[in-house]
């Protein structure tokens, strides 16, 4: 079933939610490209499942409109939309078994080849043989792909995911990524997937929306929000950032600029450093800070602790300032540094990327949830 | 000792069984008896005439008859109305909400006395005179408030999320009511619509305070009858509708047990 589905953009232009007494969602626009698998990233609470249920139908937005290709959906109803969801909760109907609830959607809209549709899709996820059960009957992650075959059948214009991973221990959410992805791929449709697993988010998506209190910090491809992020909540949301305080001290020259750092020289891409920004954090990924002198800008410290983790060795180094770096070097055969070592660490102009200074360090810093 | 440890709680629950179904056997076994007086209260001959001519005593099924007719549509009525009741409080805020709720749990709270010579006193004074009609109304008022009670829970317990699901599918509003709302909610529909019918079958007291002469229902004619004497037939009515009973709870058991076979 390579059916490649002639699929348009979503596009959610200005669209905001009040609730009473509280705006869950703030002004935004977003394209989501047709065809794409469209991650929503943010911390609990910062508006994902607000943002689907305005795009499925089942909120009414306070303001803006919501378009599928030309067409202009903000006023239809969510039974009028071509809009399909995948709920947190699964909400299968209970009454009915896994095929007529798989079926229920093309029934109502009066398809012929209901059932045999239905039993397609059930075999696309595998649970062909569970076809008569009921719901209850079913492994939460069983359940999940009911729910899944049940939107997919349809073939929406959109297909929204709110968090429909989040109840499944880690070996059978790695199984279902790969199984979304693949269908997605199979069926061409777009999907909206929405997470709070930063992981999940970037293996999967070809674009990520990083949410924060109701507006979208930054939207891009997974590489570039990783290696170029706009913000340091974007910076710390997704993996790990160590955030260096510095102020740029003269013009660019030969491709970097000067700046010092805790009284020490060191100098960025000039072609990182947005325009006329004097105060600035210096951001640099755990994996492109390097043990030993070999990188252009050097710092010394004291090694404070050393993780082992198979593939690298995690290492906290702390900076003359009170500072702890985190530094993740691969088991390559390099020399390993041990705890109460005296050590330099060092990277090139061009692995980092600038932010401004007037953000807070510690925005959107995560409990890792495991 | 051991097995008493074990088997206490079979033993308990046969006790209670048979202290329940003690006087259901009586009244069976009473059934085919042929008293030599009026009263039926000693067994004496064994006879099928009462089984055979239910309806040889006079009224009895007159008074039967009318206690179904009224049981029906009393259960008929409250249901339909309770099961909107029942929404609007467990779906709605609305003014008065609170009021309502109240009101729903006055029929239940108020001594059965109170509330027979009280609807009696307001028929009276709104020139309805006693009889069927009456009867009827009385009703339908007090099986209401228990339809709302068994089918608000049922409401309550509902998951929005699955009429969202429906909507999201393609449903329209009446379209999701009957095919996922209505089939959620109908085992509390189906409680308050069989505990209504038992209710007023059953009822006496405010019966008896807006019935007329014409208007005899069953427990109203037992009553009667009792005064003067016991007609083995009420043995045999009394039987048939424990085993009515009795045949309906199995019926529901079987089907359950067969669904949740074949899924
Ligand atoms: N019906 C409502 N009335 C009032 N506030 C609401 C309502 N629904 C959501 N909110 C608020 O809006 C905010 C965003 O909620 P939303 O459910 O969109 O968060 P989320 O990003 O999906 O979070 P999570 O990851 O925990 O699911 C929350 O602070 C929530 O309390
Ligand atoms: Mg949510």
């Amino acid at each position: 079933m390579a059916a490649v589905t002639t699929t348009e953009d979503l596009r959610l232009v200005g669209i905001s939610k009040e609730f009473e007494t509280f705006t869950a969602v703030h002004p935004m626009d977003l394209t989501v490209p047709g065809g794409s698998f469209f991650a929503l990233l943010g911390p609990s609470g910062c508006g994902k499942t607000t943002t689907l249920r305005m795009v499925a139908g089942l909120e009414a937005p306070t303001s803006g409109s919501i378009l599928i290709g030309d067409k202009d959906i903000t006023g239809s109803k969510a039974y009028q939309r071509n809009v399909n969801t995948v709920f947190q909760s699964y909400a299968l109907f209970p009454h009915m078994s896994v095929l007529d609830n798989v079926a229920f959607g093309l029934k109502r809209k009066g398809d012929r080849n209901a059932m045999a549709k239905a039993v397609e899709a059930l075999d696309l996820v595998q649970l062909g043989p569970v076809a008569k059960k009921k719901p209850s009957q079913l492994s939460g992650g069983m359940q999940q792909r009911v729910a899944l075959a049940r939107a997919v059948v349809n073939r929406p214009d959109v297909l929204l995911l709110d968090e429909p991973l989040g109840a499944l221990d880690l070996k059978l959410r790695r199984q279902m990524q790969i199984e979304l992805k693949r269908i997605q791929s199979e069926v061409g449709l777009t999907f909206i997937h929405v997470t709070h697993d930063q992981e999940e988010a970037m293996t999967m998506a070809d674009t990520i929306a990083v949410m924060n209190a109701g507006r979208v910090e930054q939207l891009g491809d997974p590489a570039t929000l990783y290696e170029r992020p706009a913000s340091t909540f974007v910076a710390n949301f997704l993996g790990q950032s160590n955030l260096i305080e510095a102020s740029v001290t003269g013009p660019p020259s030969g491709g970097v600029v000067p700046a010092r750092a805790h009284g020490q020289d060191v100098v960025v891409s000039a072609e990182l450093l947005p325009a006329g920004l004097k105060d600035i954090w210096i951001g640099v990924r755990p994996e492109k800070l390097r043990l030993g002198g070999g990188g252009r800008n050097k710092m010394a410290g004291l090694v404070t602790d050393a993780s082992f983790t198979g593939v690298a060795t995690q290492y906290l180094v702390r900076m003359p300032w009170g500072f702890e770096v985190m530094v993740v070097q691969q088991n390559d055969g390099s020399a390993r540094a041990c705890v109460g070592e005296n050590v330099t660490v060092s990277w090139d102009p061009g692995q980092e990327f600038v932010l401004d200074q007037n953000q807070a360090e510690d925005a959107g810093v995560v409990v890792d949830h495991g | 000792m051991s097995w008493i440890r074990r088997h206490l709680l079979t033993v308990a629950a046969m006790a209670t069984l048979t202290i329940l179904l003690v006087p259901n056997l009586v009244v069976a076994i009473y059934s085919f008896n042929k008293p030599d007086g009026r009263f039926n209260y000693e067994l004496k001959r064994f006879s099928l005439d009462a089984w055979l001519h239910p309806c040889g005593t006079p009224g009895i099924c007159d008074s039967l008859g009318l206690s179904l007719r009224i049981g029906l549509t009393a259960s008929v009525v409250a249901t339909f109305l309770g099961t909107m009741i029942a929404f609007a409080l467990g779906r709605h805020r609305f003014r008065g909400r609170a009021t309502t709720n109240l009101l729903i749990f006055m029929p239940m709270a108020t001594p059965e006395v109170v509330m027979g010579s009280s609807l009696l006193a307001l028929f009276l004074n709104i020139g309805l005179s006693t009889g069927k009609l009456a009867i009827l109304i009385a009703h339908i008022m007090f099986c209401l408030s228990f339809v709302v009670v068994a089918v608000k829970a049922r409401v309550a317990s509902l998951d929005p999320r699955l009429e969202e699901a429906a909507a999201d599918l393609g449903s329209r509003p009446v379209s999701t009511f009957v095919r996922v709302t209505l089939p959620l909610v109908a085992p509390g529909i189906a409680a308050g619509a069989l505990l209504a019918f038992s209710l007023s079958f059953d009822d006496y007291i405010i019966t008896n305070f807006n019935a007329s002469p014409n208007s005899v229902t069953f427990p109203m004619y037992v009553w009667g009858a009792s005064q003067r004497g016991t007609p083995v037939q009420i043995n045999v009515i009394g039987t048939v509708m424990f085993l009515v009973s009795v045949a309906f709870v199995l019926g529901a058991q079987l089907v359950a047990a067969r669904r949740a076979k074949r899924a």
